[in-house]
């Protein structure tokens, strides 16, 4: 008991016919997550998973853009139909300036009462996260979060939302066949990212959303912007060098350093890495912490554990190196080095300087 | 000042493995801890008690053995447990996991008034953190997630300030009392328990709650019927069609290796090459 919504329990009964309430409930929706005029990537990538659900059930793909009365919080509806969306619900309203819970949740459940959604997507952002919870607990319906892979089920037309669960261990599936909408929510960059087509345009549907601010209890006195000059943002690193525990010694994790240095890459580290202090939490790759999908993923005394695995998959070329040859990492890996990470990391970055000065040379 | 707690006990995850052959979970001798992002709760629900004085009561929901959670954080200083514990919960999801702790606080609210309820930001098996905004949604609580300070609290205006992590930055919210927070990891250490409570702990006689005890009357709210959500399969990720390609070490000179390493990926991948360059220039 007290299991969260993925503990394996009785299997999903194979033939369920949908509830004739549920006919009325149409529709692939986003949530499109901007704050401050700023959409938050991960929504443009829902919007090319939803396209092909939409697709595959033969309805619309519908972005929801809640924000300020701005021209930009109408602006965000055009560039959604760049990115897939056939339709916006598009919702201003002074109350929606910052994210809040209490009016983003009345305003996206009402317009879920009013609009019915089949299926309803968020970003599993500390946002999307906060507003997912809400939204299902007050339609009383299901919700898996950070789904890995979503697919309509041909037969019920039902949503099978495949999510890491055990720590990361194993995957599993999991449907809301009785209830609607049927709610996901999907972490930033498990999701390729659609290209955008200018060309495209579609239908915003206004949406008239009344509240009164005195009567919101939750008021914000200030947003203090994370100076981002030296934050780690690995989901979006296009080179990293992650360092695991077969480093053996905190000093060790300089080389990693060293290398990610040399290749203008980022530093990612596996979770016990984070926990012994070696590295910040920021840099933690894995179900616990980050997603991330670089060009170039270089995995040094990392062992390979599905829980690193699953945020790293994305990776277009992944190279390891552990002095284990049976380490799980070798099997999903494409590159694979058995050796001893503190010799082999000084060599690349020695091989890489020298590769980089040719390189410069030449050009 | 009464803060409510809740907690969850769950297998050590670091510690799961996979059983090779058949896929299976392997939880023989996986020891169970209290999931470790509640901690951070229960230690800020401690702190305001030493600042100003009240009372902290620890909810778990769970099989009889979270008892040994509940006694841990007795412990560390918290002053009441409550165990809600039944079959009739088994198979739960979020949503009806959230409806029995917020029927079980209910419960507790008829006796004292509670001001503030904590969870962990969410726990490291389902990882889902929705049970805190489930629980704060149904006792119509205002939520607060992913705080990492408490500003301020004023018992006059019945108001509290809090930090919260946001995306891009951190929002300093303002909002009335009773309010359900769910904190950050980093937020605060644990203390030890001091001898005192843990002999108290020891001795203390565990509230264990089952349906009726927790008020709850409808059964199609809890467990497998009051879960929207129904797991299919479970199963290892499918292993990549092909190995890595394994690059030999000659007479164990690594300089030799990465050269043949990197004519491979560069000759493969020109891209990643002409990104490494296009960064070091």
């Amino acid at each position: 008991m007290s299991d969260s919504n993925d503990a394996p329990r009785k299997p999903a009964r194979k033939k369920v016919e949908l509830d004739p309430r549920f006919l009325s409930y149409k529709h692939v929706w986003v949530y499109i997550e901007a704050e401050r005029g700023e959409v938050h990537p991960v929504s443009w990538e829902l919007l090319g998973e939803g396209r092909k659900l939409a697709d595959q059930l033969g309805v619309d793909l519908v972005g929801v853009v809640l924000g300020p009365p701005e021209a930009r919080t109408r602006a965000i509806c055009e560039e959604a139909f760049h990115f897939g969306a056939d339709r916006c619900y598009l919702v201003q309203h002074d109350a929606l300036r910052d994210y809040r819970n209490e009016p983003y949740t009345k305003c996206l459940t009402e317009l879920v009462d009013t609009y019915q959604p089949e299926i309803l997507m968020l970003g599993a952002t500390t946002l999307g996260r906060d507003l997912a919870g809400s939204v299902a607990t007050t339609l009383a319906t299901g919700l898996v979060a950070d789904c890995t892979e979503l697919v309509i089920e041909a037969e019920s037309r039902c949503l099978a939302s495949t999510r890491p669960t055990f720590g990361g261990s194993l995957l599993c599936t999991i449907m809301t066949q009785r209830h609607r909408p049927q709610m996901a929510t999907v972490r930033p960059r498990v999701m390729a990212m659609p290209d955008a087509d200018a060309s495209r345009t579609g239908e915003i549907i206004e949406h008239a959303f009344s509240i009164v601010e005195t009567s919101i209890i939750t008021k914000i006195l200030q947003f203090i912007p994370d100076d981002t000059r030296d934050k780690p943002n690995l989901p979006f690193a296009d080179i990293i060098v992650a360092g695991g525990r077969g480093l053996k010694k905190p000093e060790n994790f300089q080389l990693v350093w060293d290398l990610a240095k040399v290749l203008g890459a980022e530093v990612g580290a596996s979770r016990p890495v984070v926990q012994a202090g070696w590295a910040e939490l920021d840099r933690q790759v894995g179900q616990s912490g980050k997603t991330v999908r670089p060009k170039l993923y270089i995995a040094a005394g990392i062992s390979g554990a599905v829980q690193h695995r699953v945020g790293m998959d994305g990776a277009d070329v992944i190279i390891a190196i552990n002095n284990d040859s049976n380490a799980p990492i070798f099997d999903f890996a494409h590159y694979g080095i058995v050796g001893n990470a503190m010799q082999i990391l000084p060599a690349l970055t020695e091989a890489f300087r020298k590769h980089l000065a040719q390189a410069r040379k030449a050009g | 000042m009464h803060s409510v707690v809740c907690i969850k006990q769950v297998p050590d995850s670091a510690q799961i493995r996979v059983h090779p052959v058949t896929n299976t979970i392997m939880r023989q001798g996986v020891p169970a801890i209290i999931n470790p992002y509640d901690l951070f709760a229960l230690e800020e629900a401690l702190r305001l008690k030493d600042r100003f004085g009240g009372t902290v009561t620890v909810i778990t929901m769970g099989p009889p053995q979270a008892e040994v959670a509940l006694r841990k954080c007795l412990s560390f200083g918290a002053d009441h447990a409550i165990l809600v514990s039944d079959r009739a919960f088994a198979g739960a999801d979020t949503l009806a996991t959230s409806f029995a702790l917020s029927a079980a606080i209910s419960k507790v609210r008829e006796e004292q008034p509670v001001d503030l309820i904590f969870t962990g930001k969410q726990t490291i098996d389902g990882d889902t953190a929705q049970v805190g905004p489930g629980i704060a949604k149904r006792l119509d609580y205002q939520l607060l997630t992913y705080v990492s300070k408490i500003v301020d609290i004023d018992f006059g205006k019945k108001e509290i300030t809090v930090e919260r992590r946001a995306e891009g930055g951190v929002q300093l919210l303002k909002t009335a009392v009773p309010c359900l927070i769910t904190m950050l990891e980093g937020t605060n250490e644990m203390r030890f328990g001091d001898m005192a409570d843990m002999f108290r702990a020891a001795r203390y006689p565990l509230k264990v709650w089952d349906r009726v005890a927790a008020g709850i009357e409808d059964v199609a709210k809890i467990g497998l019927k009051g879960s929207p959500t129904v797991v299919g399969k479970v199963f290892a990720p499918k292993p990549r069609s092909q190995r890595a390609e394994m690059i030999e070490v000659h007479d164990n000179d690594p300089q030799d290796l990465v050269v043949t390493l990197l004519a491979k990926v560069f000759t493969r991948h020109p891209k990643i090459e002409a990104e490494i360059i296009k960064r070091a220039s």
